[in-house]
């Protein structure tokens, strides 16, 4: 990876740096918080104060403490789902794209299956009918309807990439399958398998918020797609609370914005053309 | 009559400052007849291209051209406007990029793609455009019938041909050929260029032709002109060159070619690369790879112009004043 | 001595060939379902090449000589055939060992200097990793063994250029790497296919000086596909003609371009630029036709639709490859 093109890129530091600080208050989430964020024993809907610095839900809840604790529900649930979807993306695609055959024929298949069903229709539907389970049953939810169209770019990548003359070399130079995927396959992609990652990232941290926000998932958790929920549950609009509303949003659309940022940097980076000294 | 064209001293440079990064051209003079081809040979990085884009009028930034000038029977290039200029294209000069058959868009049928650049400089009935553009394919060897189909039903060799009908459809006087045939096989590239040949005695323009296939020059070209890093060095007759060649690359280009019988003799190349023209150097250019530098001039003394013959010049200092104290 | 091929052959027993090829047909299936042709790229090419010679492969595009290379490094499969190196048979289905020793055996030379090394990986890299694949080196030794390898196709210094990386390579240097690549597995056999024609002029002859130098120097057996007649006979002991996917005429390269036999090797031998041609003015050259189309071929010889010399028996029966001088043979009724 080249780190200093890294560090001139302004898209990327922005990115990363705002990437990092949701990070870091995640990590850091049980040292943080000002209260626990299910506490319930406070005044419900304050406005924001001094003790309270974004007011109280209806339940009586802090909100910047339940903010604080729903970043770890949003990045674990973004992070985790983007590895499984990348992994998957890998085999179905890359491999089975490199490898070519019958192992390819049906994963083209199985991939055009799930093209063909309708992505957010299936998320809802699966997630009711796995109604209540928590962050794991939305993970493995977005998993299953988030991997298909990467797969196919990944795969049509890995076919351009298996006839280049230096594949092709490498293969009459005696390499092994699966040396050549990993040696010279998936490195000539990277750029696009990061890209891929950040997508599936984004949108499972937006379909998980969006799920909880119509009530599916476990809407005990705390995370900021539940907080919406009970925003929405409580007329917060209608009783003037616009802070609880707002914010859990707005972390959303940054999160998703810093994962748009890096995704637009990533691919400059990739390229040892760029490693001049 | 002022000649066809006529280039004068010409230096251009690249780069988006001044003084340029990039002098890709240096002081070209070069001047084309009426029916006359003029070929341009050279390797790659020696600034034929960018000679050509320039005398065509179709030099973009970050090119410039830094000083000289470009004429087209008489008018200077750059006192045109961009309009007149664009309407130059096509109707009076026109340009055959290296592998234009990819030029064709993939997605139009070649009629289209005649009828818009036909349309774009006054032809605009289709009636009419269709009528001369049939007649082109005639005169190039293609059949009809592929006027209405899509570039990639055409092969390599016919995709070549209709980009070149493309270029004399409108009847031009000058015709730039950029490697027009490199792409291609030896056998098409035969009957496109006795195409060519055919077609200049009909229809009368001239025509520059650039490659790096100097034999194929020397059998085709009325006059030869070899470039090394941005400068002329050589320029005569096709015939004269061949007989009388003196700068010594065009004597060691020459030998690259290997020939088709005879016996078998080990040939050398050139040794070393062409020069990194961001970096260039003083005196000749070609010194470090010369076989018969002059140690103590070739390198610090720029070469002159020397006359040999009617219309034989060469630049280098094996033939200037300087030779004499050499022997 | 002359092998069943009309070869002639090295008269010490119990040395093969380093390369025989018999019958060797490759057919692509293109097209949708129910549209599917058949693209005969290779027709039963037979052929053999000693041991230490330079056979060039002359043909235009479509002629089937890539295809010829491709199989025989066994990166598609033959559709039918047999290829022998160094007189061992490759099985249709070769294992996984049998295919690495055949690997070793046989290595190639790619056209495109610009895509033949990974842009991602460092000059040793690729040259090591034959030395590595194959476990030719230990590897304590295998910095040694790359710096030499370097050092054979002229780019010294070669510590210099360990850790080089493709892009700050000029096409020449590339190419160099892609032969010091090739080397690497101590071949017997090197398939090269047109190594020099995406190269400038002035550096294609020193490309080909090395490939001769290093052939001699280590009796390697050298295939040289190209479309450029010139270079054909620079580099070769002998000449194949291919066209539509068949050999058309072989022989010495002195015979097949100083005396062609068959009339496409004469269309070949006209059309390339010669400076000895002169002007050819008023000279008509006559290339009437297209050319074949693989995927249906005349049921005679392919090359019927543009002979000047047609007649009713070469469109119907295709001709047998026959001997016309020693070991000189062409593929064509004027000669049966």
């Amino acid at each position: 990876m080249n780190w200093r093109a890294l560090r001139h890129n302004r898209r990327a530091v922005a990115g990363a740096l705002i990437f990092a600080l949701f990070c870091l208050v995640a990590l850091l989430a049980p040292e943080i918080v000002p209260y626990s964020p299910s506490d319930i024993n406070f005044t419900p809907l304050l406005h924001p104060s001094a003790s309270h610095l974004l007011g109280t839900t209806e339940n009586g809840e802090d909100i910047l403490s339940q903010l604080i604790w729903g970043a770890r529900a949003s990045l674990f649930v973004g992070l985790v789902s983007g590895v499984l979807i990348s992994l998957i993306q890998l085999v179905t695609g890359v491999f089975a794209g490199y490898v070519g055959g019958v192992l390819d024929m049906a994963a083209v298949g199985v991939t055009n299956v799930f093209l063909v069903l309708p992505q957010i229709p299936l998320l809802i539907i699966l997630a009711a009918y796995l109604q209540g389970g928590g962050l794991l049953m939305l993970i493995g939810v977005i998993t299953i309807t988030g991997w298909a169209w990467g797969a196919k770019v990944l795969r049509s990548q890995a076919i351009a990439l298996r006839d280049r003359p230096f594949v092709q070399a490498a293969r009459v130079t005696g390499e092994s399958r699966s040396h050549i995927v990993s040696a010279h396959i998936v490195p000539n992609m990277l750029g696009i398998m990061v890209s891929n990652f950040f997508s599936a990232s984004l949108y499972a941290i937006l379909a998980e918020a969006g799920l909880e926000f119509i009530g599916l998932g476990n809407i005990n958790d705390i995370t900021w797609g539940t907080m919406l929920y009970w925003a929405q549950q409580g007329d917060a609009i209608l009783l003037g609370d616009w802070v609880w509303l707002l914010v859990p949003g707005l972390c959303l659309a940054l999160l998703g914005t810093s994962l748009g940022l890096l995704n637009f940097a990533v691919d400059e980076i990739a390229n040892p053309r760029l490693r001049r000294d | 009559m002022p000649p066809l064209l006529e280039i004068s001293d010409l230096t251009i440079g690249y780069g988006w400052q001044l003084p340029p990064s990039v002098v890709a051209v240096r002081g070209v003079s070069l001047t084309v007849a009426r029916d006359e081809i003029v070929g341009i040979a050279g390797e790659s990085g020696c600034g034929k291209t960018t000679l050509a884009l320039a005398a065509s009028g179709l030099l973009d930034p970050p090119g410039r051209v830094l000083s000289g000038s470009v004429s087209y029977q008489g008018t200077d290039l750059a006192s045109l406007s961009a309009d007149e200029l664009r309407h130059l294209h096509l109707t009076e000069i026109s340009m055959v990029f290296q592998a234009s058959m990819n030029v064709l868009n993939p997605i139009m049928r070649i009629r289209d793609q005649f009828h818009d650049a036909m349309a774009a400089h006054g032809v605009h009935s289709s009636e009419e455009a269709r009528e001369q553009a049939e007649e082109t394919f005639d005169l190039v060897k293609i059949p009809r019938r592929f006027f209405d189909a899509y570039p990639h039903q055409l092969s390599g060799g016919m995709r070549q041909r209709a980009v070149i009908a493309l270029a004399i459809v409108l009847r031009p006087k000058l015709l730039f050929l950029d490697e027009p045939t490199t792409a291609l096989d030896v056998v098409v590239q035969r009957s496109i260029l006795q195409s060519l040949d055919e077609l200049r005695h009909e229809l009368g323009f001239g025509i520059v032709f650039i490659t790096h296939d100097l034999s194929l020059l020397i059998e085709i070209a009325d006059r030869i002109a070899i470039m090394y890093a941005g400068a002329v060095v050589e320029e005569a007759s096709a015939r004269e060159l061949y007989d009388r060649p003196c700068h010594p690359y065009t004597t060691a280009l020459m030998s690259c070619f290997p020939p088709l019988g005879g016996p078998h003799q080990r040939l050398e190349g050139i040794p070393g690369q062409p020069p990194d023209l961001r970096n260039p150097s003083t005196g000749c250019s070609f010194a470090p790879r010369c076989p018969k530098m002059i140690a103590g001039t070739c390198e610090t003394v720029d070469p002159p112009t020397v006359r040999r013959g009617a219309d034989h010049r060469v630049v280098c200092h094996l033939y200037g004043e300087k030779a004499a104290d050499h022997g | 001595m002359v092998s069943t091929l009309g070869l002639p052959v090295e008269t010490n027993e119990g040395s093969s060939p380093a390369l025989e090829v018999r019958g060797l047909t490759k057919n692509y299936s293109v097209g949708r379902i129910g549209r599917k042709k058949v693209v005969r790229a290779l027709s039963e090419v037979s052929l053999s090449v000693a041991k230490g010679e330079v056979l060039s492969l002359v043909g235009e595009s479509g002629s089937g000589k890539t295809t010829f290379a491709r199989a025989i490094a066994f990166l598609e499969r033959p559709t039918e055939g047999e290829i022998f190196v160094g007189g061992r048979a490759l099985p249709r289905r070769p294992s996984r060992h049998r295919l690495r020793d055949h690997r070793r055996q046989v290595q190639m030379i790619f056209q495109d200097p610009y895509s033949s090394l990974d842009p991602l990986h460092s000059v040793r890299y690729s040259v090591a990793r034959p030395l590595r694949s194959f476990g030719l080196v230990p590897r304590h030794a295998e910095r040694e063994a790359v710096v030499e390898l370097l050092d054979q196709v002229g780019l010294v210094p070669a510590e210099d250029f360990l850790f080089r990386y493709p892009y700050e390579l000029s096409g020449g240097q590339r190419q160099r790497v892609g032969i010091a690549r090739a080397l690497a597995a101590q071949p017997s056999l090197i398939l090269a296919d047109e190594p020099t024609s995406m190269l400038d002029v002035s550096i294609r002859l020193s490309m080909m000086n090395l490939l001769l130098d290093l052939q001699r120097s280590r009796s390697l057996s050298l295939v040289f596909i190209t479309h450029d007649l010139g270079a054909a006979y620079y580099l070769s002991d002998r000449i194949a003609i291919m066209y539509a996917g068949r050999i058309q005429e072989i022989g010495p390269a002195s015979e097949v371009m100083g005396e062609p036999k068959h009339p496409y090797t004469q269309l070949l031998r006209r059309a390339a630029p010669s400076p000895e041609n002169e002007r050819q003015q008023g000279a008509q050259f006559e290339a009437a036709g297209d050319p074949p189309d693989l995927t249906s071929l005349p049921p005679g010889c392919p090359f019927a639709p543009r002979c000047p010399f047609v007649n009713s028996r070469c469109r119907e029966t295709l001709p047998e490859l026959n001997e016309v001088g020693a070991a000189h043979r062409v593929r064509c009724v004027l000669y049966d």
